[in-house]
């Protein structure tokens, strides 16, 4: 039985984890634009110059995925 | 800000300033339809000097930028966000209501708290019950319990705040809600664990409180969201209506301040062009007044010094000097929001159906529970195994099922009317749109288009017609503006000169040309002979060097799918009637096109209401389509009521919903949606109510253990939410052609520049 005394703190520790974490989240407005968040993941603009330019030169050649997957 | 500068807007009633020294202001952005104008409105102000931060919301199409002000001013952002194709207005900070947004969070938080207990406790519980049947020692049972108790306590304290607060509000006026019976079940299940913990008893209830206060928040929750979507929409809207006026201040400054800044007794400027914001006389300047958005009349109206002029006339093409009588809070608006509120009151009197529910509910639970526990401990059991079984009895019937029947479908309704161009304002505005069996429209902008078009467009060729339309675009009077509406590629012919009270005169390639009056363009032979075609019409003349003028006759067009949404209204059995304020003439004209029999010309608002309320009392359900101010009382006593977007403000506010896009299908839509939603909502109640009929009989016998009443009740609440589901419109062959909602809103911000 005492395995329940580090089992249990443990179980509502990452419970409460995932609480605070979510509370963080709705307080520090994060689910105000969700249409717009869908499509700033797919923004690359915030990417180096010259790793963006990579990723368009890289598109659909055999080595540009190939270059993806080292990189 | 020092009084002496003279500056187009008084940014300081608009934004507000950081402790940081920087300034930020919301603005509700036109023109935003996919993610490509976030990030290009993004980078365009960020790439500015002095701009800290620009943020778009691309679900509410809003901005928030921050920005320094020493280094940079709005007027420059407003103008980098006009060169890249957007048009802003700030909201009038007056006018945003945060109350329900932080109430929707605060929602949110309480459902968090809920579920992370509800969930960890369920595992605890779990673990006793199963125990309970093998070999589980009391101490570990006790200290699950306990282990319980520490979690569900301050959890429940917090995550049932929303209940009871509401319950204690209606039981200290000595009423009965919903939330009584689940602020009651809570509090006992909640009183008796911890006593049967004390007594190392071998059942606590914990887990079951928490899941009923979990699912009745998701209820709550998404109620809520449904409202706060159809707000957001609604500032957005006024902010685009641009309710601010310019205020010229003693010293002779002339700054744009909002509405709510303005008093009686401040001088304003209505420029040409303009939508007049408040009431007032003009103290300077003579111009023709538009008065169809509040009597529905669509003939202009000469106005001069000391004539009066009312919120919402849009100006035709003089600047006007307004000494205000009345601004935010005033004679017209006011008489009219007031006989709002008067129907408002009288229509909170229909009560939503799940309070209608909530009334014969309370009390059965109620008093089921109390007989439950007098019959046990009569019997002779014990108090407390007696109240044990008194409080299952209490959360088996407590309507979580119930709780969510209602806005789960109310939920997905709107979503569907969202999708057809419908915003619903009020949640309980569904039930209401179910019942209806006569349909009353208002004449102009309603069934009309709320721009007047053209009716001759043959009158020339298409390239004096480009012309035209070119020279229009230079100038602000309604009538240009409607012509200038007609294409929107041609470019507008700038250095164009207006002659004041005549027209537009410019030289373009060797040509005089001339666009107004038909003085003007001396054409009065072409316009006597336009005039004997179409009576109703306004005309322009138009002038090309010294050829034969041309008249143009605009006048307000049904809307485009009018007659087929009419003739679909009749073949569902509703009756159909006109309420206009325009005249006898243009109003049975429409009549006539549209084949409705009874209608009603040149009448006065109140006209309108009495014509409702009679119809009232012959025991009809009234939904009125209007758009003008006139309409505002009428829309508010109607049994429910439909705006198009482009109504008045206050007509907005009084509607039930409000409708986008050029076409009138919305109605149509609009009262099949309600109807199924309706259909589906009796349903539900039926499907929890049938619950609690097999399962009360077995709480009340002592049967159900708690994992069995938590599993119905979830599983109750499951099929509801999912039968809610059913709600969402099936594709119908009236919308397929053009159904997306930012096609809605490109024909809307269309219009709204076209003015």
């Amino acid at each position: 039985m005492n395995v329940l005394f580090f089992l249990i703190p443990i179980a509502l520790g990452l419970g409460a984890l995932g609480l605070i974490a979510f509370l963080w989240s709705l307080k520090s407005n994060q689910y105000e634009d969700l249409q717009g968040a869908a499509y700033r993941i797919l923004d690359d603009s915030d990417l180096e110059p010259e790793e963006q330019a990579r990723i368009l030169s890289a598109k659909g050649t055999r080595k540009g995925r190939d270059g993806l997957k080292e990189g | 800000m020092t009084v002496h500068q003279t500056i187009e807007r008084d940014w300081s009633a608009f934004s507000e300033s950081l402790p940081d020294g920087s300034e930020k202001l919301a603005l509700a952005v036109e023109g935003i339809y996919c993610p490509a104008c976030m990030t290009r409105i993004e980078k365009g102000l960020m790439d500015l000097e002095g701009v800290c931060n620009a943020r778009v919301n691309l679900s509410s199409h809003r901005l928030a930028v921050t920005w320094n002000p020493a280094e940079t001013d709005p007027e420059k952002l407003l103008r980098r966000l006009a060169d890249l194709g957007y048009g802003a207005h700030p909201f009038d900070p007056g006018r945003v209501k945060t109350e329900e947004k932080r109430e929707g969070q605060r929602l949110l938080r309480a459902l968090a708290v809920a579920g992370f207990a509800a969930m960890n406790v369920m595992l605890l519980s779990i673990s006793v019950w199963s125990g309970n049947v093998s070999d589980i020692t009391p101490e570990t049972r006790d200290f699950f319990h306990w282990l319980s108790a520490v979690i569900t306590l301050p959890a429940a304290a917090y995550a049932g705040q929303p209940f009871f607060s509401s319950a204690w509000r209606v039981l200290r006026k000595g009423h009965l809600n919903m939330d009584v019976p689940i602020s009651i079940g809570v509090i006992l299940a909640l009183f008796l664990s911890v006593l049967q913990t004390v007594q190392h008893q071998a059942e606590a209830y914990f887990e079951s409180a928490l899941m009923l206060l979990f699912f009745l928040l998701v209820g709550r929750w998404l109620d809520q969201m449904m409202r706060l979507k159809t707000r957001a929409f609604a500032e957005n809207l006024t902010a685009l209506k641009a309710e601010t006026a310019m205020k010229l201040f003693a010293d002779g400054a002339l700054r744009e301040v909002p509405l709510s800044k303005v008093e009686p007794g401040d001088r304003v400027l209505v420029r040409p062009g303009e939508r007049v914001s408040v009431d007032g006389t003009v103290l300077s300047g003579a111009s023709e007044i538009d008065q169809s958005l509040v009597t529905g009349e669509t003939l202009l109206v000469k106005v001069a010094e000391g004539d009066a002029v009312y919120a919402g006339t849009l100006n035709g093409e003089n600047a006007l000097t307004i000494s205000v009588t009345a601004a935010a809070k005033g004679t017209l608006l006011d008489e009219v929001n007031r006989l709002i509120d008067d129907a408002m009151e009288a229509k909170s009197r229909y009560r939503q159906l799940a309070d209608r529910a909530a009334e014969w509910y309370a009390p059965i639970v109620h008093t089921a529970s109390a007989i439950t526990f007098a019959g046990w401990w009569i019997y002779g059991i014990g108090w407390q195994p007696s109240l044990v079984i008194a409080i299952s009895v209490l959360i088996i019937t407590c309507p979580c099922a119930l709780g969510l029947a209602i806005p789960a479908v109310q939920v997905v309704a709107s979503g569907s009317l969202f999708r057809n161009q419908v915003l619903l304002n009020r949640s309980d505005a569904l039930e209401r749109f179910a019942k209806v069996d006569l349909v009353v429209f208002d004449k102009t902008g309603t069934l009309t288009r709320p721009t007047s078009g053209l009716v001759n467009p043959d009158a020339c060729d298409q390239e004096t017609l480009k012309l035209a339309i070119a020279l229009a675009k230079a100038s602000s009077h309604p009538l240009s503006a409607a012509l200038a509406a007609m294409d929107r590629t041609v470019r507008p012919l700038e250095e164009a000169a207006e002659q004041k009270g005549k027209g537009l005169e410019v030289s373009h390639e060797g040509e005089l040309l001339r666009l107004g009056s038909i003085d003007f363009c001396s054409a009065h032979a072409e316009a006597a002979e336009v005039r004997n075609a179409h009576p109703q019409a306004s005309l322009i003349a138009f002038r090309r060097g010294e050829r034969k003028p041309v008249v143009f006759a605009l006048e307000q067009q049904l809307r485009s799918d009018a007659k087929a949404v009419v003739d679909s209204l009749k073949a569902r059995g509703l009756e159909l009637m006109i309420l206009s304020g325009d005249q006898r003439r243009a109003v049975s004209d429409i009549a006539d096109a549209l084949g409705i029999e009874r209608y009603h010309a040149g009448i006065s608002p109140t006209d309108k209401i009495a014509l409702i309320e009679a119809e009232k009392t012959k025991g009809k359900r009234v939904m009125m389509v209007g758009d003008g101010l006139n309409d505002a009382p009428a829309l508010a006593s109607a049994d429910v009521s439909l705006s198009p977007v482009t109504a008045a403000h206050v007509s907005q506010a009084a509607a039930d919903a409000l409708f986008l896009g050029e076409r009138l299908a919305p109605v149509l839509q609009v009262l099949d949606i309600s109807k199924r939603a309706r259909r589906i909502m009796e349903q539900n109640l039926f499907l929890a109510t049938l619950y609690n009929i097999v399962a009360v009989p077995f709480a009340i016998a002592g049967f159900v253990t708690p994992l069995i009443a938590a599993l119905a009740m979830s599983g109750s609440s499951l099929v509801v939410t999912i039968n809610a589901l059913r709600a969402r419109a099936r594709s119908d062959p009236w919308f397929t052609d053009n159904g997306g909602f930012d096609e809605a809103l490109a024909d809307r911000s269309a219009g709204d520049t076209d003015r």
